[in-house]
């Protein structure tokens, strides 16, 4: 699973940083989100997923099985 | 022909008011969710528009960018007069009202203030704040009415401390909100507490261009943020509905929250034992209450085909907030209080852009303040019957005008 972000579309509601805090943080200045793990290990991907459905401005697109 | 096709082209429903028990919504919104989940709704100016009940619905719509905030041109589903109707100064810096580009700007401008971190290193601070409140309840003997002596002052002390206003003046904007909350206030009722409040923050913002502090309002001065445009008349209008926003919901959560669990013992125990299930808990408080009692609206920019209605260019859409988090088919057994369950997916907070810039100092005074509450007062109980607690349906903002305590 990589994790992708559309930042332009991001409000900083912080859904994502607080349900999934080990994937994701909030910009110092905008709030905006910052990825932390991009390709988050087995663990983690339940909580990645549970961040992309409840971000309000749908900006997380988990991409399954990337081409290396 | 059948009961479902006729209910679909009836004449337009009013909002539901009426509720038949003090902790669920109007029961109506259930008929509507499962026979008109996109309805035909009558305003009180006149006007028709919807009314949408359904969870994926609200989100839906709460996230389309083809449907307006702009508080001049909704109608509202409760009063007979405007949201708005006062000149662009005053509106200056309200962003809930406002639609991209000019919303991104004032939003990106103030999340970096209200992030997950940011509020987390706050609760050092609300546990002082609560556990002196609680000081000063324990030194007080039992009976009392826990909205002034907790609910109010804690959240209203937080959001000042965090923009910079002083709590001595509380009388001031405390009677202003509540003023603008009121059902019952009449236009002139309004514009006069609107105009008060706005000539308190442009004057309070006057007074930090002199000597800026490190709180939000001086902070956004000495950091040139919003590129030098930033006027007294925004920063004023920002000021007001931060100020605003921040005291009386969460005051509500914590009071109706309060009564929610007393009156479910085996609820409350289980959250005594297990401080992990606080999240859930607060999570799940936020849905089953959707304190926003009468949905937020938008409306429609252009024509839209929206869940098999056309929605017409102009007319209001009012999205039930709370009627969306008892749906079934997202939540099962919706009307059942569980602390357990797994609720963040309601819209207690909105969806979309506009969704709740102070959601996380919401969340952090929940957690502080119920955990710190139950801990001190292992005996509260409702020192009234649950029968005699006035509730707010008079009010934007659901929750208890009082609520007597004993422990």
């Amino acid at each position: 699973m990589r994790i992708e972000v559309d930042r332009d579309r991001c409000r900083g509601a912080g859904q994502c940083a607080l349900t999934a805090p080990e994937l994701f943080d909030q910009s110092e200045d905008d709030g905006t989100v910052v990825v932390l793990d991009e390709q988050p290990p087995a663990a983690l991907q339940d909580q990645a997923r549970r961040a992309a459905s409840l971000c309000p401005n749908s900006v997380i697109r988990l991409v399954l099985n990337p081409e290396p | 022909m059948s009961v479902f096709s006729s209910s679909a082209s009836s004449s337009p429903v009013s909002l539901p008011l009426r509720r038949s028990s003090p902790f669920d919504p109007p029961a109506e919104y259930r008929r509507l969710r499962e026979q008109e989940p996109v309805s035909r709704l009558a305003f009180p100016d006149g006007k028709v528009g919807w009314l949408l009940t359904r969870h994926q619905d609200v989100r839906a719509l709460l996230a389309d960018d083809r449907f307006s905030s702009d508080r001049q041109r909704v109608s509202s589903p409760v009063r007979r007069f405007p949201i708005r109707r006062d000149g662009p100064a005053a509106r200056a810096g309200s962003l809930i009202g406002m639609d991209p580009p000019e919303h991104t700007r004032y939003r990106r401008m103030l999340t970096g203030y209200f992030t997950v971190r940011r509020m987390r290193e706050l609760a050092p601070r609300i546990e002082q704040i609560v556990s002196e409140h609680l000081d000063a309840m324990e030194r007080d003997a039992p009976p009392a009415d826990l909205v002034p002596v907790f609910a109010r002052p804690i959240p209203s002390l937080v959001i000042c401390e965090l923009l910079g206003v002083p709590y001595e003046d509380k009388a001031t904007f405390q009677r202003c909100t509540s003023t603008l909350l009121r059902l019952d206030a009449s236009e002139d009722e309004i514009s006069a507490a609107r105009d008060e409040l706005w000539q308190y923050m442009l004057e309070l913002v006057a007074a930090k261009r002199q000597h800026p502090d490190g709180a939000l309002l001086g902070s956004l001065i000495q950091t040139g943020a919003g590129d030098g445009d930033l006027t007294d008349e925004r920063l004023a209008g920002l000021g007001q509905l931060l100020l605003a926003a921040g005291h009386e919901t969460t005051a509500n959560m914590l009071a109706l929250g309060t009564y929610a669990l007393l009156g479910r013992p085996d609820q409350l125990c289980a959250l005594r034992q297990d401080a992990d299930l606080l999240g859930s808990a607060v999570e799940e408080l936020l849905r089953y209450l959707t304190i926003v009692q009468f949905g937020t609206v938008r409306v429609a920019r252009e024509d839209v085909d929206f869940a098999g209605r056309r929605i017409r260019a102009g007319e209001t859409v009012v999205a039930s907030l709370a009627a969306a988090d008892r749906d079934p088919v997202q939540f099962a057994e919706p009307d059942e209080l569980d602390l357990a369950r797994p609720a963040a997916q309601h819209v207690a907070f909105g969806h979309g852009i506009h969704q709740c810039l102070g959601q996380q100092l919401a969340r952090v005074e929940m957690k502080v303040g119920y955990s710190a509450l139950f801990r001190r007062f292992p005996g509260l109980r409702l020192a009234v019957r649950p029968d005699e607690v006035p509730m707010r349906d008079d009010m934007f903002i659901y929750g208890v005008h009082r609520l007597p305590v004993a422990w």
